[in-house]
């Protein structure tokens, strides 16, 4: 039946389709819908789990595959920072059951900390890279990512970016699924025990298996369109950026009455869907017909610089367009219009350009926490507290990273994943003087913010966690972790204790409060301020999407003096000034 | 016939939803269907877009700029914002309340939804929708984005007629909120037809 998927759905119906046994990962845009739509689908054969990271979910699912399972992995490129010890290593070891590791790219950035690129991870690990051009693309290409997995008995990297991963195409999905069985774990200490020698004999096999993959010429998603003698070589989102500008390039040439030149003629492109390793021999064939080549691709120059290797590797007289010649950007995002000027000035085609009348000022819309978010309630109260006292905030990956907005100003660092706990101890030991606050969300915390608190209460840095437990992961869309007693399984479990946590590792006083009993919290900051060593604070409220609005907020005539304090320092998205007067905004309001 | 149809607005509005019921409306016709959405980040109050492409042979999910046929801005501002991607002889559908930013409320610098109507007016062929007060009648703030397409749906601009949209949306929202949603409907082509 045709239905409408955004990239992240078709992935997970591909993954599906292919016989997938064990799906793990941990949530971050733009991957998340992956895993999700996998655990909306399940027919109860699957095994599912948000893992409490990237390095861990991508350990379980090895395990699995070593028994034969065919398995998934999902996460977003910093995620794949966390998981690259063992894939690493499990490059070496290799697979018995298909293992598709899908790691979504983010261009812009939109939402992540880095513009990295999987492609060169891919080159980095020596592992086949699959890297969809749209939706319907990736639904058919995940598919055969498995098989070519199991085939090369090796991991394989799949790399949708956010272009691809939530765009929505019409996709025909059948309606049965498919049964993978498989054989099980075969003990043979000589193929799952990575050893110096092991590792040696394998490195040889790789370098082999890789040379041999580049000389395949039929590989269905590398291809050559057209006949002409400009190239253009492009991969991934790319593509259609690239086909939408031929067309409305084509378009402006017909009404500049020149509708007998057939840009398809002239143009001759290589479409690299799978760019490591790079298919060599395919584009030795493209760069004898052509002479010159733009290089259309987001991120790193990857293709672009293959195929310069390519030219001196074979003495050819062609040149590379790209990046590293100033023709397209680096950094940020490719959009329809900045690459068909860049196609426009290729195929040295005007192009026309109405500039509309200057607009009036528009505001500013940054991402704000939202009306009622209980870290709002949480900043403001160490804010409160510290006031007037020397301090430094570090904090963390997640909704409260927004924190760092006026009017709270409450976010002085932030880096990674966990990074908050460890980086507040490095500032301490240069001010010891000034108190240290790390702030850390929940899901967070067990992701890898545990190590960083052993590390202080071991090495005794006094610094004063603040733990920002609203029961989920919020900002990528609630999802469970090991503190919500819920699994992607739907079972309910025993809730791992942050608080039990801390006085294991031996934090010396670890307080819980309600963030918005602002008096209790302030007292609970000051009183944690006076002890030495380390501290904790739990701020325990849950995300305000997540509860039932109980009615909007009103203020109280009687006692407001309009002085807009609130306005000041709060910072609450549902609180407006009307003609001169503080009202709230109740379409807004959580209450 | 090809139809590109961009909505923006303030994150957490119903904009995905109103480009899903669209797509699907088109698809119920037979027709292919891409879209583009903001997820993650900027959803929280931020500006958010979402494309929405009907026909065949679409290559790129996103419209290129002067290619909109329609642009439903559920914020004014935000309309303006994206005013550069409506192609010469389009349309904006807008509804008239202005969401100011915190940053706009903190610093002083408002704006107003009347000056963005008035250079939409200027740039552009402009159906101005008051779209709380059909909300305000329907008994629900969450039906903007329902109101916002059964005004393009009148239109005659979105490809899809009225009973069209009604079908997707029997088919995309709880039922229980049926009945809400098509009384929506119903005071939104009134209130476009009296316009």
């Amino acid at each position: 039946m045709k239905q409408l998927l955004m990239g992240n759905e078709a992935i997970a119906k591909g993954a599906i389709q292919a016989g997938v046994n064990v799906v793990a990962g941990y949530p971050g845009t733009p991957s998340t819908e992956v895993l999700e739509t996998v655990a909306k689908n399940n027919n109860g054969n699957i095994y599912i789990e948000w893992s409490v990271n990237e390095k861990a979910a991508l350990e379980v699912a090895a395990g699995a595959s070593y028994a034969g399972a065919r398995t998934m992995v999902t996460m977003k490129q910093v995620g794949l920072n966390v998981a690259s010890d063992p894939l690493m290593c499990l490059a070496y070891i290799g697979v018995k059951g298909g293992m598709v590791v899908v790691v979504a790219d983010d261009p812009g950035p939109i939402s992540s900390q880095t513009e990295q690129d999987t492609r060169k991870f891919a080159e980095y690990s020596k592992l086949p890279v699959f890297d969809p051009s749209s939706p319907e693309e990736a639904y058919e290409m995940i598919q055969a990512a498995f098989l070519y997995s199991e085939q090369y008995q090796t991991p394989v990297l799949f790399r949708p970016t956010t272009r691809v991963c939530h765009a929505c195409a019409t996709i025909d999905v059948p309606e049965t699924v498919p049964e993978h069985t498989w054989e099980g774990f075969v003990k043979d200490p000589g193929r799952w025990v990575i050893f110096p020698r092991l590792s040696k004999e394998n490195h040889i096999k790789i370098e082999a298996r890789n040379a041999q993959i580049a000389r395949e010429k039929n590989n269905p998603w590398n291809t050559i369109q057209g006949r002409g003698r400009l190239g253009i070589a492009t991969g991934g989102v790319s593509v259609s950026y690239v086909k939408e500008a031929l067309e409305n390039l084509q378009s402006s040439l017909a009404e500049k009455g020149q509708p007998e030149t057939d840009l398809m003629k002239q143009v001759r492109l290589l479409q690299v869907g799978m760019p490591h390793p790079f298919p060599e021999a395919l584009a030795e064939e493209f760069l004898n017909e052509v002479d010159t080549v733009l290089v259309v691709e987001e991120l790193d120059p990857v293709i672009e610089r293959n195929l310069t290797y390519l030219c001196g590797k074979y003495g050819k007289q062609v040149r590379i367009l790209g990046k590293e010649t100033d023709h397209l950007p680096y950094a940020g995002e490719y959009t329809n219009e900045s690459v068909k000027s860049a196609l426009a000035a290729y195929l040295q085609i005007e192009e026309e350009k109405t500039e509309p009348s200057a607009p009036p000022q528009m505001p500013v819309r940054p991402p704000v926490l939202c009306a009622g978010c209980p870290h709002r309630a949480s900043f403001y109260a160490v804010k409160q507290a510290m006031k007037g006292k020397r301090a430094f905030f570090c904090g963390d990956i997640g909704c409260y990273t927004l924190g760092n907005a006026k009017p709270l100003d409450m976010v002085d660092t932030c880096l990674c994943m966990g990074a908050d706990v460890t980086i507040a101890q490095g500032l301490k030991r240069t001010e010891p003087g000034t108190t240290a606050f790390s702030f850390i969300g929940d899901s967070t915390f067990f992701a890898s913010g545990m190590t960083g608190v052993v590390n202080a209460v071991y090495n005794q840095t006094d610094i004063i966690l603040v733990v920002l437990d609203n029961s989920t992961t919020a900002m990528t869309g609630h999802q469970p972790h090991p503190g919500t007693g819920m699994t992607m399984m739907g079972d309910v479990v025993e809730k791992v204790s942050i608080e039990k946590i801390l006085t294991a590792i031996g934090v010396t006083s670890v307080e819980t409060v309600n963030p918005l009993d602002l008096q209790a919290s302030v007292a609970a900051v000051q009183k944690a301020a006076a002890l030495p060593g380390v501290k904790a604070i739990i701020f325990k409220s849950p995300c305000i999407a997540l509860v039932k609005p109980d009615g909007a907020c009103t203020i109280d005539r009687e006692t407001c003096i309009n002085c807009k304090k609130c306005i000041r320092e709060l910072g609450c998205p549902a609180i407006v000034v009307r003609n001169g007067q503080v009202e709230i905004e109740s379409s807004m309001c959580t209450g | 016939m090809n139809k590109s149809i961009l909505l923006c607005g303030v994150g957490g509005k119903g904009t995905v939803l109103a480009s899903r019921l669209i797509a699907a409306s088109a698809m119920a016709k037979g027709s292919e269907a891409r879209t583009a959405e903001t997820i993650g980040m900027a959803q929280r109050g931020g500006s958010v877009v979402s494309h929405v492409r009907t026909g065949e042979h679409i290559y790129s999910s996103l419209i290129p700029k002067g290619q909109a046929d329609l642009i439903i801005g559920f914020e004014p501002a935000e309309a303006v914002r994206n005013l550069p991607y409506l192609k010469k002889d389009g349309l904006v559908i807008v509804n008239q309340k202005a969401v100011q930013p915190v940053t706009a409320t903190l610093g002083g610098m408002q704006y107003t939804g009347e000056e963005m109507i008035d250079y939409l007016q200027k740039e552009a062929q402009v159906v101005v929708v008051d779209g709380d007060a059909i909300c305000a009648q329907a008994g629900s703030v969450k039906v903007l984005n329902i109101v916002l397409l059964a005004v393009a749906a009148a239109s005659g601009k979105l490809g899809i007629t009225v009973e069209e949209l009604k079908e997707a949306v029997k088919k995309g929202v709880k039922p229980k909120f049926y009945a809400m949603n098509e009384q929506a409907i119903d005071l939104a082509v009134k209130s476009y037809k009296g316009m």
